[in-house]
């Protein structure tokens, strides 16, 4: 997902000389053919992230599209209030970029794993929060980006995700994308969680069920339309994040289902529920025991279903 | 719009900034004295602007990183035709553009700050983004407290703007050596600030940040530095006194948060201010100072100390208490044996 993303920029940066990117000292391999093909365009802010973000805001109000790009909790959390006061109460043109949302960096530890981002993100003003489920939606994620004015936050999964959509027609941020239709449940998710889900939609499939399937590459604003629809056509919704259970993607959904004056479906949410991650593994394995891998997503149905 | 001397301009700040904090109750009236010197002389003296194109490409970008003294922006701003005078009045009400910490939504800012450990970066990527286009029609400014440089930010963004030869950019600091509790040295020690900016690549000037010969001098180097290869940004360390100008406030840890109230406070540090005013401007509240001010009595809190290190007996470490300054004078002294 990350090569995807930087072959994207690369092929929109050669068209618009004023797209930047500004790494905080990382992308080891990742970003070279970047830097390479665009010299003039990358900079190198060091280990510095807080200053390295309002850098970027200056940047851009100087007229600059500027991508910030560091891993986990390093491009948003350490540098908080400079996204909030630098780069959203100015609208800058800013988009952060973090590679390794959730358990991306499982072995190595509880620092590297991105799992309060969506919903600290999310709570800021002016922020456009994006978590591409597959390459397509990855590199439509960061062409949208691009063209887009104002402040954003991309989370990226690491590498080895699959392509699962075959081409999206008429992306656009805001909305969801309906991956199979089905009937009494869906299942809706955010980011690359998605290669669970689409595990788990084969299983259920296998045990006589027929979920709905919708990926949503944005967060915020989140697609209120859809969740509407689907509130009343369905039994069930499902959110899939890897991410705490609180304030999160579920959340959103959740919000939005509770102001609604009639609706057929129940919402179950799955997700690291409200803790920290203390166990040593890959990410599968943490996905696995933190509940939110394939089988355990299945399991959660069925019980919530035979209530 | 007749151009003022930055002396002029110096004494308006002050005399708005009394104002402004005893009409609204608001805070900062110490870092609004110590800083009106070099506001006034960027504003009069050494900024490119075009106050009825706020927006002008080629202007001088300029950010206070110190936000909190906003009052002495929107005076300068104000004075240089910006926005009527009459609208300093609004400061801290309901409804009013003119906020405690600086906004942009002010023609005429450049940047909001209010958080400190910002304004530098900031800056950094604006000086960095006219580089890397090749524009040599502006520079960029930026003012920071000398408290502010307790953040690690700001050392992140010295780092920074050595390390991409952003001669272009252009730091000055209002080192008047109180920050919210106490003296810096009491607090964080800073000493020795100048080589520690030295030693960061800056090209460093030290003067007396309230000498406007000193000042004016400062900055026309600061144009021949950004000319020297390497091509070093520019720190400007202004040795400053806080409250300076208003003698009951100076070196008076008091002052960061107390307003000038009704009654003595308010009519001495206008009388006050009215001994040193230049020629060739108005007062536009009290044209003729205060006949018949209220003057202090005995009982009232002037010249105690109300640092925090006077009441704060630890035990370790056990010389914490490296200044001493008499509050309501000028003394100072830094015992760097301690």
């Amino acid at each position: 997902m990350r090569d995807t993303f930087v072959k994207t920029l690369i092929g929109l940066a050669k068209e618009n000389k004023n797209i930047e990117l500004v790494t905080g000292d990382l992308g080891f391999g990742v970003l070279k053919p970047y830097w390479e093909q665009c010299p003039n365009q990358f900079t190198n802010a060091g280990i510095a992230e807080q200053n390295m973000t309002s850098v970027a805001a200056g940047m851009a109000m100087e007229g600059k599209t500027v991508f910030t790009y560091s891993i986990g909790n390093f491009p948003t959390l350490r540098c908080l209030e400079q996204i909030r006061n630098d780069c959203a109460y100015h609208k800058a043109n800013v988009k952060v970029v973090c590679v390794g949302g959730g358990f991306v960096y499982g072995s190595l530890g509880m620092s590297h794993q991105a799992t309060e981002d969506l919903a600290i993100l999310r709570a800021l003003p002016d922020v456009v929060v994006m978590a591409p489920a597959d390459l397509v939606e990855a590199e439509e994620c960061t062409k949208v980006l691009a063209k887009t004015k104002g402040t954003a936050y991309l989370r990226l999964g690491r590498g080895g995700e699959k392509r699962i959509h075959n081409k999206i027609e008429n992306f656009e941020i805001g909305k969801a994308i309906k991956v199979h239709d089905g009937k009494d449940i869906a299942i809706f998710s955010t980011g690359a969680i998605f290669e669970e889900v689409t595990a788990a939609y084969d299983k259920l499939q296998k045990i006589g069920y027929n979920p709905i399937i919708y990926t949503f590459p944005t967060v915020k604003p989140i697609d209120k339309e859809t969740i509407e629809f689907v509130s009343r056509e369905t039994d069930l919704i499902v959110t899939v994040e890897e991410h705490n259970i609180i304030g999160g993607f579920g959340s959103a959904v959740a919000e939005v289902m509770a102001e609604m004056r009639f609706k057929r479906a129940r919402l179950l949410r799955i997700g690291l529920n409200d803790e920290y991650s203390i166990r040593v593994g890959n990410q599968h394995y943490l996905r696995q025991q933190y509940g939110m891998d394939s089988t355990s997503i299945v399991n959660m149905i069925l019980k919530f279903v035979n209530i | 719009m007749k151009k003022l001397t930055s002396e002029q301009l110096a004494w308006l700040i002050r005399r708005h900034g009394v104002e402004m904090t005893h009409l609204s109750g608001g805070s900062h009236i110490g870092a609004i004295m110590s800083v009106a010197d070099i506001i006034a002389m960027l504003y009069s003296n050494v900024l490119n602007y075009k106050s009825d194109n706020p927006k002008w490409n080629g202007r001088d970008r300029f950010i206070l990183s110190k936000g909190h003294a906003g009052a002495s922006i929107y005076a300068a701003l104000a004075e240089s035709g910006f926005f009527p005078v009459e609208e300093l009045k609004t400061h801290y009400a309901n409804g009013s553009r003119l906020s405690g910490h600086v906004s942009h939504h002010l023609p005429g800012v450049d940047f909001s700050t209010g958080s400190l450990g910002h304004g530098l970066s900031a800056a950094c990527g604006m000086a960095y983004a006219a580089k890397k286009d090749g524009l040599t029609d502006h520079r960029v400014f930026v003012v920071l407290g000398d408290g502010e440089c307790n953040e690690g930010a700001v050392w992140e963004a010295a780092l920074f703007a050595n390390h991409f030869r952003l001669n272009n950019l252009i730091a000055i600091v209002d080192h008047n050596r109180m920050q919210s509790l106490d003296f810096n040295e009491n607090t964080f020690e800073l000493e020795d600030f100048a080589n520690k900016w030295n030693a960061f690549g800056w090209n460093v000037i030290e003067i007396n940040g309230h000498d406007h010969k000193e000042l004016k001098e400062a900055f026309n180097k600061s144009k021949e530095y950004g000319n020297i290869v390497p091509h070093k940004p520019t720190v400007i360390i202004a040795d400053t006194i806080k409250g300076y100008g208003i003698s009951f406030m100076e070196n008076d840890i008091l002052w960061h948060y107390r307003f000038p109230h009704d009654g003595w406070e308010y009519d001495c540090s206008v009388n006050e201010l009215h001994q040193s005013m230049p020629r060739g401007i108005v007062d536009p509240y009290t044209p003729n100072g205060i006949p018949n001010p209220k003057m202090p009595t005995k009982t009232d809190d002037i010249g105690n100390d109300h640092t925090f290190s006077k009441t704060w007996n630890t035990t370790y470490p056990e010389k914490m208490r490296r200044v001493e300054a008499k509050p309501g004078s000028r003394e100072f002294v830094h015992n760097t044996s301690l």
